[in-house]
C-alpha cells in the first residue's frame, strides 16, 4: 500500500512542477507554488520526514508565496508610479 | 534563440537528466534497508541514551549542535541586513500604512473570512508554542514552531488591517525575542563550558523520556532557536510590508 501511495505521491509532485513551470501569470504563479509546496510536504510525509514536512509546510506554503506576493506589488507600484 | 530549437534543447538535455536520474533511483537502497553507520549510531543514541524520542531534534540540537548554531546566526544576520536596508531613512514621512493594491480599491474581508481568522490565530499561536515546547519528543522543533509562532499574527492581517497585525506582534517585542534567542543559544554552549564539558555538550540531566523536560541541554536550545525563528520571521514580515503597503494621508 505504502508504495502504491509513494508513486502516486511522486507523480503529483512531477505534474504539480509543470503546472507551475507553465502558469505564465506571475500572481496565479504565486499561488500554485503554494499548492505546490503543500504537494511537496505530503511527499516528505509519505517519504517518513515529517521534520521536514512541517518545515516545507511553513516555509514552501505560506511564507515563500507570501514573499513573491509582496515582491509583485512593490514591482507593480514601481511601474504604476512611472506611468504617473 | 527561436522556440522550437528551444523546445529541442530541452527535450535533448531533459532526456539524458532523466535517464541519469533513472540510473542514480535504481542504485539506491529500497526505503527501510539503510548501510551506513550514522544512522545506527543515532538510533542507538536517541532513546536509551539521551531519553529523546525524536531523532531528527538529537542530531540538531545535541549530535550536531554546533552546526546549528552557525545556521541560526546565518538566519539572524539576513534578518538583520534586510531590517537594515529597509529602514525607515530619515526625510521619510511617518505615515499610517494603508493596505491598497494601485489602480484598484481595496476589498474589505467579509464576515466569513474574519471569524474564521479569529478562531484560527489563536488555535495557530498554541499549536506554534506546542511544536516548540515538544520538539525533542514529536516532529517539529524551535525552527518549524518559529515559523507557525511568526506567520499566525498574519491571519489578523488577512481579516483586519495592517495596523491590527503591527499591534498584535509590535516590533520592539519581536526584536527583543529574536535578540534573546540568538544570545540564549550562545550562552548554552558557554553554560556547559562552565560546567566542565566541551562547548554545546549535553552535560544537564537527561530526565525520563517522553516528559516535557528530557534531553538535558535539547529542550533549552529549542526553546531559544524558537525565540530566535519566530522574532526573527516577524521582523522580516514586519519590514517588508511596511515597505510594500502604501503610505496612508493622514
Amino acid at each position: 500500500m505504502l508504495p502504491l501511495i509513494q508513486a502516486m505521491v511522486l507523480l503529483f509532485v512531477a505534474a504539480g512542477a509543470a503546472v507551475v513551470a507553465l502558469t505564465r501569470d506571475p500572481v496565479a504563479q504565486a499561488l500554485v507554488v503554494s499548492f505546490y509546496g503543500l504537494l511537496l510536504a505530503i511527499l516528505f510525509f509519505v517519504f517518513q520526514a515529517p521534520d521536514v514536512s512541517l518545515s516545507q509546510i511553513v516555509i514552501g506554503a505560506v511564507a515563500l508565496p507570501l514573499m513573491i506576493l509582496l515582491a509583485l506589488t512593490k514591482i507593480k507600484k514601481q511601474e504604476h508610479e512611472k506611468k504617473d | 534563440m527561436k522556440r522550437k530549437t528551444r523546445t529541442r534543447f530541452f527535450l535533448v538535455s531533459a532526456s539524458v537528466l532523466a535517464a541519469v536520474f533513472l540510473l542514480g533511483v535504481l542504485g539506491l537502497p529500497p526505503l527501510g534497508h539503510y548501510r551506513g553507520p550514522y544512522g545506527d549510531v543515532v538510533n542507538a543514541l536517541t532513546v536509551p541514551e539521551r531519553h529523546v524520542t525524536d531523532a531528527v531534534t538529537l542530531v540538531n540540537f545535541d549530535v550536531r549542535g554546533f552546526d546549528t548554531l552557525g545556521e541560526e546566526y546565518i538566519l539572524f544576520t539576513s534578518v538583520m541586513a534586510v531590517a537594515l536596508l529597509l529602514r525607515r531613512q530619515r526625510d521619510e514621512p511617518r505615515r499610517r500604512h494603508r493596505d491598497h493594491a494601485p489602480g484598484r480599491k481595496g476589498v474589505e474581508a467579509s464576515d466569513a473570512v474574519r471569524v474564521v481568522s479569529l478562531v484560527l490565530s489563536g488555535i495557530l499561536v498554541t499549536f506554534g508554542i506546542y511544536v516548540v515546547t515538544h520538539g525533542q519528543l514529536t516532529p517539529g522543533g524551535g525552527f518549524q514552531g518559529g515559523v507557525i509562532l511568526a506567520t499566525a499574527p498574519l491571519l489578523m492581517y488577512v481579516a483586519g488591517e495592517f495596523e491590527n497585525f503591527r499591534r498584535a506582534v509590535p516590533r520592539q517585542l519581536v526584536h527583543i525575542a529574536e535578540a534573546l534567542g540568538a544570545c540564549g543559544y550562545g550562552l548554552i554552549g558557554l553554560a556547559t563550558m562552565a560546567a566542565g564539558g566541551a562547548f554545546l555538550q549535553n552535560t544537564l540531566p537527561f530526565g525520563t523520556t517522553g516528559s516535557i523536560v528530557s534531553g538535558g541541554t535539547i529542550p533549552l536550545i529549542d526553546l531559544s532557536v524558537g525565540l530566535e525563528v519566530s522574532g526573527g520571521l516577524a521582523v522580516l514580515l514586519i519590514v517588508y510590508m511596511e515597505e510594500t503597503l502604501e503610505h496612508k494621508e493622514e
